[in-house]
């Protein structure tokens, strides 16, 4: 260190060398040499940089660098292979198709695919990967209605996480509704009924499921509509109104209600106007159909996770 | 010293260690045919386990798992490592306090691995009055030839060292055999060579400046020394007498003379600042360089032999002791940091010998939190993570206790059985009849039991919640 020497020579700072005014001078203090040569290392670092990655904007395009990263992609529904320079979208597709991870989970789908319902609900090992592989398919096709989890909108999109099950609950009525989607469907009574005969049919409905504070005389005029030519309620229903899977009817006995808000009505009349009002404007809910759009792989992965919301059946 | 005018930095001044016989140059190459052994062996020892790799030592990175002989260390464990940390430095603290620098001397591994250098060096170069005539001549194909020799022999060793480093995180032969063929991935040859150009800058280059720039235990060790802590010390009454040391010569020659002379017993012959790996002149007094490797109580307890004069010139003392008083060892320090390190031992031994075979958390499912069944009843999800630390696979069933009248529903399992080292995420269902239900939430448990009957059952705790 040359200036180390001088200093020690000197007794002083080296200076610039210059005087303005007779004796005005500038201390002259280089960086440590250390720190030069780092900074010329970062020179030829960014040199080398340029050459093997995308650096520069050149017009509209950029220079493209000697690394490419090559990946598979969809494109118009076959499988091809993609070169491109490197960036770290490539690299994460890179990753998501050949990863060690990735290479985990096509082993765990073959496994699915070759297994049947039965095998991989006694799997605890397969069912967690169900769970965690299936939560992510439901985040993007199903949560949009059943919202996360399954929980569902009250008078919209059922719960998915209860044991009631309008369109069945085993796996094969689950893969079903999955494949083939649903129009369920109920008719407004509004031109068939007088409003006191909504009124007892209501009533009649809430007294069920063992709701009390109902009026008796009114509850018996509603089971005659109910169970008569008047109403026709039956014919969907049941004569137990215990629902028909085959119409995705609900059964009405239970504590479940997927479209009058019952339980969130506090007194006994805004429950009754809760009914009501599906009985006079009726029901009319589509759930579409994910065949084409899902793999039946991917659909067995949504059918065991929607079975295991709700404990299944 | 005049700050302003002097640079901090000196340039290094080389240093050429001669070779000395003696005790504690023989106890030194003992310590270091024992280190040396561990070290590049214990990859290579197998050692047969139920399940996973049979290296007995191995820190597998892939699976997380640490295993050392019979002990198999999971993530978490990890706090075993800051005892055991903390148990080393307390063990440092503790030497130090009575011994003085005996790690510096005969354990650090900066020593030991100068050690073997500097034994390189004079294997290839010769004794210390060859390597300094080397040093001196010009470039010539005999200078070009040893040093070469020598730096080639320095990378060897460095390389070893390296590669044995990277060996302790993978299948040993398998790794060596793939290193050789091009076939390692990529942190192996990192690491290696990494290790490499630490292990040959800093022993075969930087050597005694690590001690005395860059350690920082050089630094602050003289906090934990007293007057009663052993240092290597030169007896300057006896060495310097009232005249002061002398060469011998015809009328200086035997003991009777110097006394009468009042000449002291050193005889100037350097050999005592020839030996030192660090360069100094230990009669100059206790300094910050000196690692107390003792060589030069070697070298000089050698002259005094030769002499007929008694040993311990130079010798291990305290500063009591030089003073004339007795040098006492069992002082507060000593057993203040005896007990810090019986009582982190016997936690650690504690912890060790009673770590639970397996473990498990609840996790509630919070989409939805709570759902009302059919009939009325209140349901809540679970997802039990849990964890097998034993070596055997773990059958377990899973209960409940503390929620009164609830029904659990785990589909269609009757056990669950997780494999050796692995774990398992579970869903399980709790249901409360809707007709008991109060409003509070419930705290309760599940109470997984294992099936073989040898481990005991263990409580997770969890929570209950109700509309």
């Amino acid at each position: 260190m040359s200036n180390a020497a001088d200093k020690k020579q000197t007794g002083a700072v080296q200076t610039t060398g210059h005087a303005w005014d007779g004796d005005l001078q500038e201390y002259n203090n280089p960086l440590p040499r250390w720190w030069v040569w780092a900074f010329y290392g970062t020179v030829v670092f960014a040199v080398v940089y340029w050459f093997l990655y995308p650096a520069w904007p050149v017009g509209t395009s950029f220079t493209k660098g000697f690394d490419t990263v090559t990946y598979e992609v969809k494109q118009d529904g076959k499988e091809v292979k993609k070169t491109v320079p490197w960036n770290t979208r490539a690299r994460l597709m890179y990753e998501d198709e050949y990863g060690a991870e990735a290479e985990k989970q096509r082993a765990y789908l073959k496994k699915i695919e070759g297994s049947s319902y039965a095998q991989i609900l006694s799997n605890p090992d397969m069912m967690a990967f169900v769970r965690s592989y299936a939560k992510t398919l439901f985040g993007d096709n199903c949560a949009v209605c059943h919202q996360a989890g399954g929980t569902g909108v009250v008078g919209h999109y059922p719960n998915l996480a209860d044991d009631s099950w309008l369109w069945g609950g085993t796996v094969r009525e689950i893969q079903h509704t999955i494949t083939a989607g649903h129009h369920g469907f109920m008719p407004s009574f509004r031109p068939t009924f007088s409003d006191a005969q909504a009124h007892d049919v209501a009533e009649y409905v809430l007294s069920l499921s063992g709701t009390k504070g109902g009026d008796e005389k009114a509850i018996m005029r509603g089971e005659k509509i109910f169970h008569g030519q008047e109403g026709g309620c039956y014919y969907c229903h049941g004569e137990k109104a215990t629902g028909l899977i085959s119409q995705g009817s609900a059964n009405l006995t239970d504590h479940v209600w997927t479209i009058a808000n019952v339980p969130a009505a506090k007194t006994y009349d805004e429950k009754v106007a809760a009914v009501e009002h599906v009985i006079l404007h009726g029901v009319s809910r589509v759930m579409p159909t994910w065949q084409g759009r899902l793999s039946s792989t991917q659909i067995k992965l949504l059918t065991v996770y929607v079975h295991e919301l709700g404990g299944g059946q | 010293m005049s700050e302003s005018t002097e640079s901090l930095f000196e340039g290094r001044i080389p240093i050429y260690p001669r070779s000395v016989k003696g005790r504690f140059r023989y106890i030194k190459w003992g310590v270091l045919a024992l280190a040396y052994g561990v070290y590049f062996l214990l990859p290579w020892i197998r050692w047969a386990r139920p399940t996973g790799p049979d290296q007995a030592v191995l820190f597998d990175l892939n699976t997380r798992l640490f295993y050392i002989f019979g002990l198999v260390v999971h993530p978490q464990d990890i706090f075993w490592l800051a005892g055991f940390l903390l148990l080393a430095a307390l063990l440092l603290f503790f030497v130090t306090g009575i011994l003085g620098r005996v790690f510096c001397g005969y354990f650090c591994f900066q020593t030991l691995w100068t050690d073997v250098f500097i034994m390189v060096e004079r294997l290839v170069q010769g004794e210390r009055p060859a390597r300094i005539r080397l040093a001196k001549q010009p470039w010539n194909f005999e200078k070009i030839f040893k040093l070469g020799a020598t730096h080639v022999l320095w990378l060897l060793v460095a390389m070893l060292t390296g590669l044995t480093f990277t060996l302790y995180w993978a299948d040993a032969p398998q790794l060596t055999l793939q290193f050789f063929t091009g076939k390692a991935p990529f942190p192996a040859y990192a690491t290696t060579a990494f290790l490499t150009a630490t292990t040959y800058v800093m022993a075969g280059l930087a050597r005694e400046q690590v001690c005395t720039y860059m350690c920082p235990y050089a630094r602050f060790q003289s906090v934990m020394f007293d007057r009663d802590t052993l240092i290597v010390s030169y007896d300057q009454g006896r060495g310097e007498g009232q005249a002061g040391r002398h060469k011998v010569n015809k009328q200086l020659k035997t003991h009777d003379q110097r006394q009468a002379a009042g000449v002291g017993d050193c005889i100037d012959c350097g050999y005592c600042v020839q030996v030192c790996p660090t360069g100094i002149d230990i009669r100059n007094g206790l300094q910050v360089s000196c690692i107390h490797c003792a060589l030069c109580v070697d070298a000089c307890d050698n002259i005094m032999d030769n002499m007929g004069w008694p040993r311990g010139l130079i010798r291990y003392t305290s500063e009591n002791e030089l003073e004339g008083k007795k040098t006492r060892f069992l002082k507060g320090k000593t057993f203040g940091y005896g007990a810090a390190i019986a009582i982190v031992l016997g936690l650690l031994l504690w912890s060790m010998t009673h770590s639970t075979k397996y473990d498990a958390v609840s996790r509630q499912i919070r989409q939805p939190l709570y759902v009302v069944m059919s009939d009325g009843s209140i349901q809540n999800s679970y997802e039990l993570k849990i964890n097998n630390k034993t070596q055997s696979p773990l059958t377990l069933t899973v209960g409940l206790d503390g929620l009164k009248g609830a029904v659990l529903d785990v589909g269609n399992f009757k056990n669950f059985t997780i494999p050796p080292e692995q774990y398992l995420r579970v869903l399980v269902r709790v249901r409360f009849p809707g007709n008991t239900a109060t409003p509070e939430d419930h705290d309760f448990s599940f109470v997984l039991t294992p099936q073989n009957g040898k481990i005991p059952p263990i409580k997770v705790p969890a929570r209950f919640y109700t509309p």
